[in-house]
């Protein structure tokens, strides 16, 4: 079926990334053994990570090790919690994912009705006026605009709750685990006060994360809806007298749609990488967070585990994008 | 295009938005802060002051000291070489292998072309940012490590655009009268189609000089590469943050700024190239 | 007057930046009820400009300077965009050259007359899909049940324009115009695509407005021609007048250029000159610069009509 062909595409990327994690981790000048073992490693116990990883053996072979790890769901341990890699990324997931959602959710909505509005009046003042903002706000910093919200809202005008994180730890307890998202877990446990309260924690960070995505989102859609709305089939439809709101929802809109999937790709790279800055800035205990402080705490594994990760929900996102791109256009089904 | 035409198209357009040239002056000015920071700061951007600790821009500290008592606008100034030093030398790399494996790959075709490709679209399936991430962690915490790993990710962006462009120049008639001339494929690519791509390249490098900033302060803001006592922006908003919550804003906000200065200056000065060689682009 | 359409003295600018074009100038023609009426020039003759004028979708950087434009008791150049909708596709239709790129190409191809149907008509939700398989049937497609669920990339551009034209007379116009319906199309499928639209308009007493730059097709299928050079109409008569006798130098000059199957290439003829500059001041005869009949009083305005039949009307001061 053309879902099992589109699939297939992805294996060359997943196979791509899976050999650059394991050069970036086995292959590099130095002794990855000693990167493994941790900087506070002597020669005896870096002797025995190497033997136990496999190290000493040729190249290839350790590959082969590393794809039957893989397997297993093996990403090694790591040095500061102890614990497996997979079990540390697995349990702050949800938080991530919860977070980059909610920040999707916000850019989307403002970005599209804007870029919307934005063809239907060109040239006028409000167009140049987003337009201007738009790419002024492309210029901030993703960490500068979580900061600058803080400020301006927590400590300047107190709407916002203090920054600790996805929950208030002592004011609020966690909802019982379902899906790991706070929100949703709330919700489905009926508790109505953890759900404002992480609902609450969560809008200053998805706002920081939302708003560079703002810009290209925008802006494609102004075009691919300035392109939609010139074509000749909408001139067909406004004189076949089709109302002004169907010719620019039915017809219009739903072209432009298509240029806009493309744009997401991009746009999930960004939301996934500045994932990582907006999680210091918040204390927000997710994958990010817990990248950085492997980072610098040279804790290889859980390092590369993390970029492992990461891409491997990046091509699946983008295969959801394309999925959902063949919905609205149909002629893409065709040409498998 | 003669030398006469462009410098009367860039006095046009430049003269058209005069945007563009605010923002060429302020670039200008960083730049001489880059280059003449350590003169031009009012005070050593490395000297403590317990004395003087978490002062309020004043007059005698404009944009206030920080929590060591360094003055901040000393820091700010002298910290644009690293910033700017950083990304203009990542996308000085990158322009240069981008150009000369998409030219390759572009203009020969086959396998050539399938093998960079390949290599790129592996790098572009990372999330850039986390790649960068990983690749400073493998090679080591330092600053030539992320002028290399914001190299990396930027490489497929210049290496794309250079590919598309020499295909479509390929087939044109100035390429196949210099082959019929006599010249053999190397020399053609390198003394035909090669300076004429290279305009909209350096468009491409302008618009993306913002975004390689961008990287890099990302990498320094979460701890990588730079280290205390450095001054760079990045790390200075990093260190500014935890007082947030006590009210002294000037110590991420003025480096803050620095950066969304540089930033959007890049970003006008390539929408200004762009629309100097081809207005028909602007969206 | 029985006219179903009654152009008027229209005139037409565009507003650009390279200066003001003046695209129409005291353009006059009716349609009568069941005629089918070619208007025929080269491109930028404002054959085009003139068809939006009367549907009401003129560009928006365009302003009318005067004249009107009757159709059911209403002038269109003043009527509300309200008044307009409510004509469009229902009293009033239009069909377009390049069908597949003026079809939505991600809609099947039923969903589109079926909006059409619900704008205009009270069909109940049910009946929609039965209307638009009626409605390809009318138009002879093959299977019309099976082409309803089709996008238009699976159709080819004969069929396409046949949708066009099933979308366009959905709701029984009472005047379709035509605006280069055959360009792009192949010799056979443009002579089935006329054939059609003429047997529609018979069968429903449909006026039609055939514009075209073909004067062959335009003299095949059409009652009366009105030739149109450089935003004037310069000559319109009945089609056998026009082709035996006609009276102005452009529409001999056009006669003479359009090639016939017993033509060879050493008779190609061009008609000297070039169309004039629209954005400049103009003579009150756009053509006196082309024409070797050109006199002096030819530049003097106003240029009047010169009637010479009831039915045969010609813009110059020394016609043929």
């Amino acid at each position: 079926m053309f879902v099992w062909k589109r699939l297939l595409g992805t294996l060359p990327s997943l196979a791509g990334v899976i050999v650059v994690t394991f050069l970036l981790s086995h292959a590099l000048p130095g002794d990855p053994a000693a990167y493994f073992a941790g900087p506070a490693a002597n020669a005896a116990s870096i002797a025995e990570v190497r033997n136990k990883l496999g190290l000493d053996q040729s190249l290839p072979v350790q590959f082969l090790h590393y794809l039957a790890d893989l397997a297993h769901g093996n990403l090694g341990n790591s040095l500061t919690t102890g614990q497996p890699v997979l079990t540390d990324l697995i349990q702050r997931l949800p938080a991530s994912l919860e977070l980059t959602m909610f920040a999707l959710i916000f850019a989307v909505t403002v970005a599209i009705p804007m870029g919307v509005w934005a063809a239907t009046r060109p040239g006028s003042l409000i167009d140049h006026a987003c337009r201007a903002t738009v790419s002024a706000a492309a210029a901030f910093p993703t960490f500068f605009v979580g900061l600058l919200l803080v400020y301006v809202f927590y400590f300047l005008l107190g709407l916002a709750p203090e920054p600790v994180g996805r929950l208030n730890e002592v004011l609020y307890s966690a909802p019982p685990h379902i899906t790991g998202a706070y929100t949703i877990d709330s919700l489905l446990a009926g508790d109505w006060q953890v759900f404002r309260a992480s609902l609450a924690q969560l809008i200053l960070p998805s706002i920081s994360l939302g708003l560079f995505a703002l810009a290209p989102i925008a802006r494609i859609t102004r075009a691919a809806m300035l392109q939609a709305l010139g074509s000749d089939f909408t001139r067909t439809a406004r004189a076949s007298g089709l109302p002004a709101r169907k010719v620019l929802v039915t017809y219009a809109f739903r072209n432009a749609l298509l240029p806009l999937s493309s744009v997401l790709g991009m746009v999930f790279s960004f939301l996934l990488g500045a994932n990582v800055l907006i999680e210091q800035v918040y204390g927000w205990q997710g994958v990010g967070s817990y990248a950085v402080s492997a980072v610098l705490a040279s804790d290889y594994a859980a390092v590369q585990g993390f970029v492992l990760m990461m891409a491997v929900l990046y091509i699946l996102l983008n295969l959801l994008v394309d999925l959902l791109g063949t919905l609205i256009d149909p002629r893409v089904r065709f040409e498998a | 295009m003669s030398a006469t035409t462009l410098a009367r198209n860039v006095g046009h357009a430049f003269g058209q938005n005069r945007l563009t040239l605010v923002a060429v002056a302020i670039l200008l000015l960083l730049l001489l802060c880059a280059a003449f920071g350590q003169q031009i700061a009012p005070y050593d951007p490395l000297m403590t002051n317990g004395g003087a600790k978490l002062l309020a821009p004043d007059a005698a500290h404009l944009f206030g000291t920080d929590a060591l008592g360094r003055d901040i606008l000393s820091r700010v100034i002298v910290a644009a070489r690293l910033d700017l030093g950083m990304a203009i030398s990542a996308v000085v790399l990158s322009f240069l292998g981008g150009l000369a494996l998409g030219a390759v790959a572009g203009y020969f075709g086959g396998w050539s072309d399938r093998i960079i490709g390949r290599g790129m679209d592996t790098i572009m399936a990372f999330p850039l940012f986390v790649l960068a991430m990983g690749i400073v962690a493998a090679l080591g915490n330092s600053v030539l490590n992320i002028i290399i790993a914001t190299m990396i990710i930027n490489l497929p962006f210049y290496c794309r655009f250079a590919r598309g462009e020499v295909n479509v120049r390929r087939e044109m008639g100035y390429v196949e009268a210099a082959r019929m001339g006599g010249n053999r494929s190397l020399p053609v690519l390198v003394h035909h189609i090669i300076p004429n791509i290279l305009p909209p390249m350096m468009v491409q490098a302008s618009l993306n000089m913002g975004w390689a900033i961008l990287n890099a302060a990302g990498l320094s803001f979460i701890g990588l590469g730079v280290r205390p006592p450095t001054p760079e922006w990045g790390i200075m908003v990093s260190e500014g943050a935890s007082f947030i919550i006590s009210g002294e804003w000037w110590t991420f906000v003025f480096p803050g700024a620095a950066l969304v200065l540089a930033v959007f200056c890049f970003n006008l000065l390539g929408d200004g190239m762009r629309d100097l060689l081809d207005p028909r682009q602007r969206i | 007057m029985t006219a179903q359409l009654l152009i008027e003295d229209l005139s037409l600018v565009f507003r650009t930046r390279h200066g003001m074009v003046r695209a129409l100038e005291d353009v006059s023609l009716s349609v009568e009820r069941g005629e089918i009426v070619g208007v025929v020039g080269e491109s930028g003759s404002g054959k085009s400009v003139m068809a939006y004028a009367v549907m009401g979708l003129q560009d928006p950087a365009s302003q009318v300077l005067g004249g009107r434009i009757m159709f059911g008791g209403l002038d269109m150049l003043r009527a509300s965009e309200a008044a307009l909708a409510e004509m469009r596709g229902r009293e009033l239709a239009m069909i377009f050259q390049s069908p597949r790129t003026a079809l939505n190409p991600i809609r099947k191809v039923g969903r589109q007359i079926a909006d059409i149907l619900r704008q205009h008509t009270t069909s109940r939700r049910g009946d929609l899909r039965k209307h638009a398989i009626d409605a390809l049937a009318r138009v002879r497609i093959p299977d019309p049940a099976r082409r309803c669920e089709a996008y238009p990339f699976e159709l080819s551009g004969g069929m396409c324009q046949r949708v066009m034209i099933a979308m366009a007379l959905a709701c029984s116009p009472s005047l379709l115009i035509a605006d280069e319906p055959t360009t792009g199309l192949d010799v056979t499928t443009q002579a089935v695509i006329m054939d059609l639209i003429r047997e529609m308009s018979r069968d429903a007493r449909m006026s039609t407005l055939l514009i075209t730059h073909d004067l062959g097709l335009a003299g095949e299928y059409c009652d009366r021609i009105a030739v149109m050079h450089a935003g004037h109409v310069v000559e319109v008569a009945p089609i056998e007048e026009l082709l035996s006798r006609p009276a102005h130098p452009y529409t001999r000059q056009l006669l003479a250029a359009t090639p016939t199957s017993r033509s060879t290439v050493e008779e190609l003829v061009s008609i000297p000159g070039q169309l004039p500059d629209l954005r400049r001041e103009l003579p009150a005869c756009r053509f006196s610069e082309r024409c070797e009949r050109h006199v002096g009083t030819c530049d003097e305005r106003p240029l009047p009509w010169t009637k010479l039949s009831p039915t045969h009307m010609v813009r110059c001061r020394v016609p043929l």
